[in-house]
């Protein structure tokens, strides 16, 4: 296959994507905008959460912390100092990617499994200082008004649900093409090498400390970004928004959607968000089922059908919807790349 | 809330402290049991104590007494550990560490959405095998409750020490976990002793979560912390020691709740973060742990 090809055929995807989403607000209601910008956001995490564990294979099951963080840093800075809530999202994800570089630094000295574990272990703390600092924080309240809603500029006439989609929709754009920058170059190749053998990758001159750091760092500027615009989404941020389970979630959302891919991330958010919002639905279609007999608001359902999935999922297509595509895509690719 | 102290009070505090500890020093024997056996972490470790703790309630509103459904119990929680590991974790085994984290992860989703679909959500009263009166221990009053929890800690762990030394099964399984190559030409069968070593560590979960049940209520999500308590038990100790789980475990419990009684801005809520913090500084110092080896890699 010829390099230049393949690049002309992303390009073409990245382009064919980026018009889908600019017509998308047009074919489907307000309120499936909205779904669909949050789905947005839960992807934006994905890319940073699939940097970090996909391509330089550490685990991190602690990303809602980091979303915590950026959606506390816009809700802070825009209810408390007046700050426009649209221009704090780069501040946000600057101070959740400076968190990141702090848990880097010890991730580097902490193995696959525990740095599992200490992450883990943040994402169960964080809720507990939101609500311990409450000066800051505002307890278990959170932050809430109306300096946190996002207002289209220059008096253009749009719903906020629009507005909020095309804000996501374009962060989510540029953030897709500066991953797949770092992924298909340098820094990505290092990552990967240090993924397969950390040994052999300082040996070819990888700085391990160097790399590592910047895939924290990298990985938790992508969760704050997510984060401080679900902050804008729901104008309101409390230690509840970011619970343990959307940590556990965004892992779940990373391993259907593929480790290594970003295309197929795009599955997995949708997954989270059905895991987050629709989880009662799944209830309801087993319900139709004839011969099981439940009560779909029983809780605990949703659990055991996302659980058994990700099972499922993890035994029989390791590689996640990613590596069903490119297993799909693979007669066509082929096909063109040897004619070429 | 600052209360006057008094030496009482503060052996009291030990006293739950090492309760505590011998909760978590359960659970972390468990995970460390899986850690050698199969490297894998196991997320699910809390819920499947869970499950197996709602089971035992089951049986005891059928009429029998704790210690008659106690081995019924320990029976199933081991024949469902054996039944994971052959059904669940045999397939990946050798993955990645990220494919083996979130298959548990997926595991302890599915059981905690079992339970609740089966026994329903909401804390419920779990009587335990002990009452809860006071004994008078040299001047201090501690909860018969509180004693039979740590004697049963200290047997179980006894129990394990002489499995392990004496027992041909127990070699198996620490030969099968050293050099699973070796001991496979030695005739052990190692794909059934990591198996037993699954149940093993069902059943030790299933032992924890019946000591705390009665100390907490029973519901769903019990163990939740439970489990991230006895990760850093495990790490403390180091996560290839069932001895460094057992210290860690009691060393953990004591400091934790000593440090939640005494330093007011720990009080209940820090508890958690304060034992991550203590377990992350203790892994930059001592990467293996109080008791661990520390691996050696190979390129």
């Amino acid at each position: 296959m010829t390099p230049r090809l393949k690049l002309a055929l992303e390009i073409a995807a990245f382009a064919a994507f980026a018009f889908v989403l600019s017509i998308l607000p047009r074919l489907i209601s307000d309120f499936h905008t909205r779904e669909v910008a949050i789905a947005g956001m839960y992807y934006i995490a994905l890319l940073g959460l699939g940097i970090l564990t996909g391509y330089s294979g550490q685990i991190s099951l602690g990303h809602g912390a980091f979303m915590a963080i950026g959606g506390y840093a816009t809700a802070i800075l825009s209810v408390d100092h007046g700050m426009s809530p649209t221009w704090t999202i780069p501040l946000a994800g600057l101070i959740a990617g400076a968190s990141g570089v702090l848990v880097g630094i010890p991730a580097l000295r902490l193995a696959g499994i525990y740095l599992a574990i200490v992450t883990f272990g943040i994402a169960i703390s964080v809720p507990q200082l939101l609500k311990k600092f409450e000066g800051f924080t505002g307890g278990t309240t959170g932050k809430y008004g109306e300096g946190l809603t996002s207002r289209p500029p220059f008096g253009l006439d749009t719903s906020s649900n629009h507005w909020l989609y095309y804000v996501t929709a374009g962060i989510s754009l540029v953030l897709l093409a500066v991953a797949w920058a770092i992924v298909r170059q340098k820094p990505g190749r290092a990552l990967q090498a240090i993924r397969d053998s950390e040994v052999a990758a300082a040996s070819s001159g990888v700085s391990l400390p160097l790399y590592k750091t910047f895939a924290f760092a990298i990985s938790a500027f992508y969760a704050g970004v997510a984060g401080a615009l679900y902050a804008i989404a729901n104008a309101y941020v409390n230690p509840d928004t970011f619970q343990v389970a959307l940590s556990v979630y965004l892992v779940v959302g990373l391993a259907v959607g593929g480790l290594g891919s970003l295309a197929g991330l795009v599955v997995g958010a949708g997954l989270v968000y059905f895991l987050q919002f629709h989880a009662d639905t799944v209830a309801g279609w087993l319900d139709k089922l004839p011969i099981l007999d439940l009560d779909p608001k029983q809780p605990g359902i949703p659990s055991v059908v996302f659980g058994a999935v990700l099972i499922v999922v993890m035994l029989l297509l390791p590689t996640g919807a990613g590596g069903l595509l490119r297993r799909l895509l693979r007669p066509l690719t082929t096909r063109l790349y040897t004619r070429s | 809330m600052t209360i006057a102290f008094t030496w009482t009070e503060f052996f009291q505090q030990v006293a739950a402290g090492i309760r505590d500890g011998g909760i978590y020093a359960s659970l972390a024997l468990a995970i460390v049991i899986i850690y050698r056996s199969t490297r894998v972490i196991n997320f699910a470790q809390g819920e499947m104590a869970t499950f197996t703790t709602f089971v035992a309630l089951s049986l005891m509103n059928h009429g029998l007494s704790f210690w008659a459904a106690f081995p019924i119990v320990l029976a199933i929680a081991f024949a469902g550990g054996v039944a994971i590991e052959r059904v669940i974790i045999r397939p990946v085994e050798g993955a990645s560490t990220v494919t083996i984290v979130i298959v548990t992860l997926g595991l302890a989703l599915l059981l905690n959405g079992l339970t609740n679909v089966i026994w329903g959500g909401g804390e419920r009263q779990f009587h335990g095998p002990f009452s809860t009166r006071t004994l008078d221990v040299g001047g201090v009053p501690i909860s018969v409750q509180d004693i039979g929890i740590v004697a049963v800690s200290i047997v179980l762990v006894g129990l394990l020490a002489l499995f392990f030394r004496y027992t041909k099964l127990g070699l198996g399984m620490r030969a099968a976990a050293i050099n699973p190559a070796s001991s496979r030409l030695a005739g052990v069968r190692v794909g059934w002793m990591l198996a037993f070593g699954w149940g093993l560590a069902a059943m030790l979960g299933a032992v924890s979560g019946m000591m705390i049940a009665p100390v907490v209520f029973l519901d769903p999500n019990m163990m939740q912390t439970v489990l991230l308590y006895a990760f850093a038990a495990a790490i403390l100790g180091g996560l290839d020691s069932p001895l460094g789980a057992v210290v860690g475990g009691l060393l953990l419990g004591l400091t934790i709740d000593l440090l939640g009684r005494y330093v007011d801005p720990i009080g209940s809520t820090l508890k958690l973060p304060v034992a991550l913090a203590l377990i992350l500084v203790l892994l930059l110092v001592k990467p293996g742990g109080l008791f661990g080896s520390v691996a050696v890699r190979r390129v």
